[in-house]
């Protein structure tokens, strides 16, 4: 049987031993109900657990390691010539006996024995069966790909006999342990508490994932491309070689691609700096509550219009506009430039930075504000003088978190900045960020072992790490300013 | 006057009869004995081999300032304190003969035997109705929906609280007055028919009126229940309670009959408390 | 006063500024202006930042809400069987190989008394109609074959040159030249709206249309249910995993240095840009396991991965604002932890839970980057009957029509925003309801 009907099966299996067991729960307890441990719900549950679960388990494991060995059988009976080859190409004969072994399963004897006499037969009647080989399949090739159906034929009648004893012995196993004094509740909470383990350890895993992930394929980069040269070359040109043949011609430094991106946050940091700093102190100190009430949400808002959207605003609006005013001036302003992105990702990161300002300078106690009011000073000039410089080290670590976000943006600099890769101080010239480069190297044709597409888990990896970097510093930050007034 | 002992109060396991210490010894096999009960928080002693026995069909009222330990004696009889990560339990606490702190015991089990009404009165957020039944739903103590009603109204005359909301049992539980919550609490522990109760301060939280009300209903309970009280008020151990006990910094200090304890202490610091010098 | 004047300069000196120290209306001046003026920065930021919100606004939806209308023709049509099925068989291969845009040509020359065979003319005339409605016509005969032979009035798709010239995007004040629209098409589109047989329609093809290099003919139904069958996935996976994980967390996990990491890490994966997430599946789903590009099946496993760390906040903050009272409740009439949690503190948490997961559907709708990397930038073409087949996501239909040299589908990119942040809109409102209505305040 298929994986997928044994695991339904063994469903209905759990299924069956629950009413089985809930009946014979009921009519152990009759009668003597407070003497029993656990109510029938969970003897029922216990004997389901015990039929389905210990099957299922060793299923699954038998399922992710079998095509392994079955593989390695399979492969160590292909003929010594083309074992001899590269992987890749051990890899595309595989290739060919899993669909053969495919086409084949559904041959009668004397099908299979012309597809065995005969290449070209064999490869018309395959097609017959809907499987399209480049090659017409020599008999050894046939002959793999049977000892691929017999294995596996194997292996699934040996999965479904073993699923089927372990089930039956499970339901004996429990059966017989079903009594007042089973408790049979504590079993089916510490599978429930185990269960919940396993999904939290899914969070966990995302992380490992991700690091790994991103670190194995830039390690493979840096093989090729050495680690010095990325990180300190100012050349970015990939050159898309031709596929397959796995060159390094091309340069591919850092340098100008992190200029571009703290350039462009830079611009960014400077628009929504003042107007989210400013707007968090009138908000928090000036303002009705009616007024907060309704604007603090408003700002909000800008946070939550989908960052495609903002490009998409820069490339319609924005660009043009810029492009508009410079010529007036008569200054040439790219539509893509350092200005247009960095003015248009300022909007968006107004929020964080006026909300968490909002927060900090909240927090800072009144005690302090009426020291200064005791003291004749102005709102204003409490504010400069007592609250702010009070609050600095909470602001700084929101600047921060906004330009972890700015960094880490993509949607905005694919459509609002440039493609290539400029080492530039002139605002009005476009220039290229991180993750610009990174959708640039993966979209279209990909050939995935090449530097050239290797370089974007590189550039991952940086990106990953920068931000993390930031992130973990500026929560510092915050945390230690918390302390101070707790 | 007796000398101030500073050695621990430590009852010799002799079988049944209590402290030699204590003048008014109860007849009959007690309900609940602790023997040699300590109590560490990490590396915080909290509890020193405390030892007593709680007579069935009365009250015991323990008394004793601020952070005697009185509330973490009474969380042993029902094992709360297993709740508390950092708490570890010596000793044992015998409940109709079986030691509730072997180790093939099920705290859960226990905490069906040995009910609980907390100092704050804390109903579930569900109707009045529900919060009798949980109880005897989850320990399958109802094998029908007219049995289980039978139960939760039993349990709301019992508790004194029928009559106030026979026609709205299906209202929020939240939503009665404090006196009404905590009296709602005592029909929730006593639908799981427990063979003890603890009760934590009940009446800490409540108005006079209220607690004038709880008290009355302590009364009644003990006719059909062995109940453990701990109180902060002197008063209302001397109203409410059969026998007495009084714990000072993690010791039990003095144990006898109510009417002893409060009118000839044996001992002085249980003097100096009753007569209002601490706690 | 005069008492002082009497004394030594010094003395006189020091009186005067002893006054002036508090009695110096120069500095009061100047110091309640600035007071005012620091009012008005604040005042400024915020309209700054408000009427950047509006810009953004009036921008999309000026551009973008003639694309809810589009400009339809309508022509009586001649099903010339001649044309269609010449040979008579009534066989489907047959209808499919007929030239059906010659039947809406005939017909157009027809009302305009276009000469056929001056070729100007005729290339002129063609150009006001749109070249999709091939497949409109050939459609209707297949469905019902019986309508070969007569002649039906049909109201079919302009071009986009004419249908931008109805919705003003054209300027007829521009000399010939300029106009993508010639002096003769203009007067002949003046004649068919003249008449009522030329004019807009609303565009239900915006929604049911799939990917077209028309604009005219580009429609959302495919990025639509991509949307859909990636937010269905990320539903089914990421709640029951966060709630699940959230609460082994904070219920039943021993305190120590482990899961003090654990919360960390999962903090600092909400914080972590979202195109590293297409970078993990990327590498893991499509080249690991092989999953098909393009499939939604695989958005939604990125996504989920994306959505889970807020979900797992939100429910840890909901749980652990249940009051510890209830919980001793639950255990002191003997529930078992696993009981109390299940019959007390996770119902009481669903609000919370609920709300959380919306928002973080909300922020999942929003994400194009990862779907980038994943390959679901295809031009799709039949709709996805499954998650497995190619397709492509709300917001990244919005970027492909964005990056389109055509300048129709400025306005159709400015159309699928309005109907992204329509969306988003209705899911934020749901929230703000369930929120108020429900979040319990202990």
């Amino acid at each position: 049987m298929s994986l997928s009907s044994l695991l339904l099966s063994l469903s209905g299996a759990g299924l069956i031993a629950f009413f089985i067991g809930f009946l014979r729960a009921k009519i152990m307890a009759r009668g003597k109900e407070r003497s029993v441990h656990s109510r029938p719900g969970y003897h029922a549950g216990f004997l389901a657990l015990w039929t389905s679960l210990p099957a299922i388990i060793v299923l699954l494991i038998w399922a992710a390691v079998e095509p392994r060995f079955i593989d390695r059988e399979v492969q160590s009976s292909l003929s010594a010539q083309v074992l001899q080859g590269s992987e890749a190409q051990i890899g595309l004969t595989m290739g060919v006996v899993r669909s053969v072994a495919a086409g084949i399963k559904t041959f009668s004897r004397e099908e299979l024995e012309a597809a065995k006499a005969n290449p070209q037969e064999a490869q018309r009647l395959l097609s017959q069966k809907g499987i399209i080989v480049a090659s017409a399949p020599g008999r050894a090739i046939i002959d793999s790909a049977e000892l691929l159906n017999e294995l596996n034929a194997k292996s699934s009648l040996a999965k479904t006999y073993t699923a089927a004893i372990l089930a039956l012995l499970g339901f004996v196993i429990a059966f017989i342990r079903i009594s007042p004094n089973l408790r049979a509740r504590n079993s089916v909470e510490r599978v429930v508490v185990a269960g919940l383990m396993v999904a939290s350890s899914v969070a966990i895993l995302t992380t490992a994932g991700i690091v790994l992930s991103v670190l194995f394929q830039s390690l493979d980069f840096f093989n090729r491309v050495s680690i010095i040269d990325f990180l300190t070359g100012t050349v970015w040109d990939p050159r898309f070689a031709d596929a397959g043949s796995g060159s390094t011609e091309g340069q591919f430094g850092l340098v100008p691609l992190m200029w571009g991106t703290l350039y462009i946050s830079f611009v960014a940091l400077v628009v929504a700096v003042p107007i989210g700093l400013f707007a968090a102190i009138y908000m928090s100190e000036y303002a009705h509550p009616k007024v907060r009430a309704t604007v603090k949400p408003l700002l909000e808002m800008l946070a939550g219009i989908p960052t495609i959207v903002y490009g998409f605003f820069a490339v319609i609006t924005v660009g043009p506009f810029l492009n508009f005013i410079g010529s007036k001036a008569g200054l040439v302003i790219q539509p893509t430039s350092v200005l247009t992105a960095g003015i248009v990702m300022g909007i968006m990161i107004i929020p964080f930075v006026s909300s968490l300002s909002d927060d900090i300078i909240s927090a800072v106690p009144l005690a302090l504000r009426e020291g200064s009011y005791g003291l004749g000073a102005t709102q204003s000039e409490t504010i400069k003088r007592v609250v702010l410089p009070a609050a600095l080290p909470g602001i700084v670590g929101a600047i921060l978190l906004a330009a972890s976000r700015a960094i880490g943006e993509t949607m905005i600099v694919v459509l609002a900045a440039g493609i290539a890769a400029n080492l530039t101080l002139n605002p009005f010239e476009s220039v290229t960020t991180i993750t610009v480069k990174i959708v640039s190297q993966l979209t279209g044709d990909l050939e995935f072992n090449t530097p050239q597409t290797l370089v974007a888990f590189a550039l991952g990896l940086t990106l990953f790490v920068l931000t993390l970097g930031l992130n973990v510093y500026a929560l510092y930050i915050v945390r230690k300013y918390r302390e101070q007034y707790e | 006057m007796v000398e101030i002992s500073i050695a621990p109060a430590s009852i010799a396991p002799s079988a049944g009869n209590g402290a030699e210490r204590s003048s008014g010894t109860f007849r009959g096999d007690p309900k609940v004995s602790a023997r040699d009960v300590s109590v560490f928080y990490g590396e915080k002693q909290a509890l020193f081999n405390v030892g007593i026995e709680i007579a069935d069909h009365s009250v015991t009222a323990f008394i004793g300032p601020s952070g005697c330990g009185k509330t973490t004696f009474l969380r042993c009889f029902n094992r709360m304190n297993d709740t508390i990560a950092s708490a570890r339990v010596q000793g044992e606490i015998i409940v109709q003969g079986k030691n509730i702190y072997d180790p093939d015991v099920d705290p859960v089990q226990v905490r069906a035997r040995v009910g609980m009404v907390f100092q704050k009165p804390n109903p579930f957020p569900k109707t009045i109705f529900e919060n009798v039944a949980y109880g005897p739903r989850i320990h399958g103590l109802a094998k029908s929906k007219p049995e289980l009603e039978e139960i939760v109204v039993k349990s709301l005359q019992r508790a004194g609280l029928f009559n106030e909301v026979k026609d709205r049992l299906n209202s929020e539980g939240t939503g009665l007055s404090g006196g009404q919550q905590q009296r709602l609490c005592i029909a929730r522990a006593i639908a799981v028919s427990p063979e003890v109760i603890l009760m934590d301060e009940p009446c800490s939280a409540l108005d006079p009126i209220a607690t004038a009300k709880v008290e009355e209903l302590i009364d009644e309970l003990r006719t059909n229940y062995c109940i453990v009280i701990v109180t902060h008020n002197m008063q209302q151990a001397a109203r409410v309670s059969q026998r007495t006990a009084f714990f000072h910094l993690g010791y039990l200090v003095e144990e006898d009959t109510t009417d002893q304890i409060f009118t000839n202490p044996k001992d002085k610091r249980t003097q100096d408390y009753i007569t209002g010098r601490f706690g | 006063m005069s008492v002082l004047a009497d004394e030594s300069s010094v003395t006189g000196l020091a009186a005067v500024s002893a006054e002036s120290r508090f009695d110096n209306p120069a500095l009061m001046r100047r110091r309640r202006r600035a007071e005012v003026r620091f009012q008005l920065y604040g005042l400024l930021a915020i309209a700054l930042g408000l009427s950047c919100l509006v810009i953004l606004f009036t921008s999309i939806i000026g551009n973008g809400w003639t694309a809810f209308f589009q400009t339809s023709i309508e022509l009586p049509i001649t099903f010339d069987a001649q044309e269609i099925d010449p040979d008579g068989t009534r066989k489907p291969s047959a209808f499919a190989s007929a030239n059906y845009q010659k039947l809406a040509y005939t017909a157009l020359y027809k009302i305009l008394g276009v000469d056929p065979s001056i070729r100007p003319q005729r290339t002129a005339a063609n150009a006001l109609l749109s070249r999709e409605i091939d497949s409109q016509l050939r459609e209707m005969v297949t469905a019902d074959p019986s309508i070969i032979g007569s002649t039906k009035k049909v109201w079919v798709l302009a071009s986009g040159n004419a249908d931008a010239l109805l919705k003003g995007k054209i300027d007829r004040k521009l000399p010939q030249e300029n106009r993508q629209i010639s002096d003769q098409q203009l007067a002949w589109i003046d004649q068919l709206t003249g008449s009522g047989i030329m004019k807009k329609l609303f565009n239900t093809g915006l929604f049911t249309n799939t990917a077209s290099s028309q604009p005219e003919t580009a429609g959302l139904a495919v990025a639509l249910l991509g949307s859909f069958y990636i937010m269905l996935i990320v539903v089914l996976l990421s709640v029951p995993l966060g709630v699940a994980a959230a609460i082994y967390l904070e219920e039943f996990a021993p305190r120590n240095r482990f899961t003090d990491l654990i919360e960390v890490n999962i903090n600092n994966l909400a914080a972590v840009p979202s195109i590293v997430f297409g970078l993990l599946g990327l590498a893991v789903f499509i080249n690991f396991a092989g999953l098909p590009r393009s499939a939604s099946l695989v958005g939604g496993l990125v996504l989920t991965l994306r959505t889970l760390p807020t979900v797992i906040i939100a429910t840890r903050a909901a749980i652990s604002a249940v009051p510890p009272s209830i919980r001793e409740a639950a255990l002191g009439v003997g529930a078992s932890k696993v009981q109390t949690v299940f019959h007390h503190v996770l119902p009481l948490s669903l609000p919370g839970i609920i709300t959380g997961t919306i928002l973080g559907l909300i922020q999942a709708l929003g994400e194009t980057a990862p779907l980038l990397m994943i390959g679901m930038v295809a031009f799709v073409v039949d709709v996805p009957s499954s998650p497995l087949d190619p397709a492509t996501a709300l917001p990244v239909q919005i970027y492909m029509w964005a990056t389109e040299a055509e300048r129709g589908f400025v306005e159709k990119t400015a159309g699928a925003t309005i109907v992204l942040l329509m969306i988003l809109a209705v899911m934020n409102i749901i929230t703000m309801v369930l929120r108020k209505r429900y979040e319990r305040k202990w």
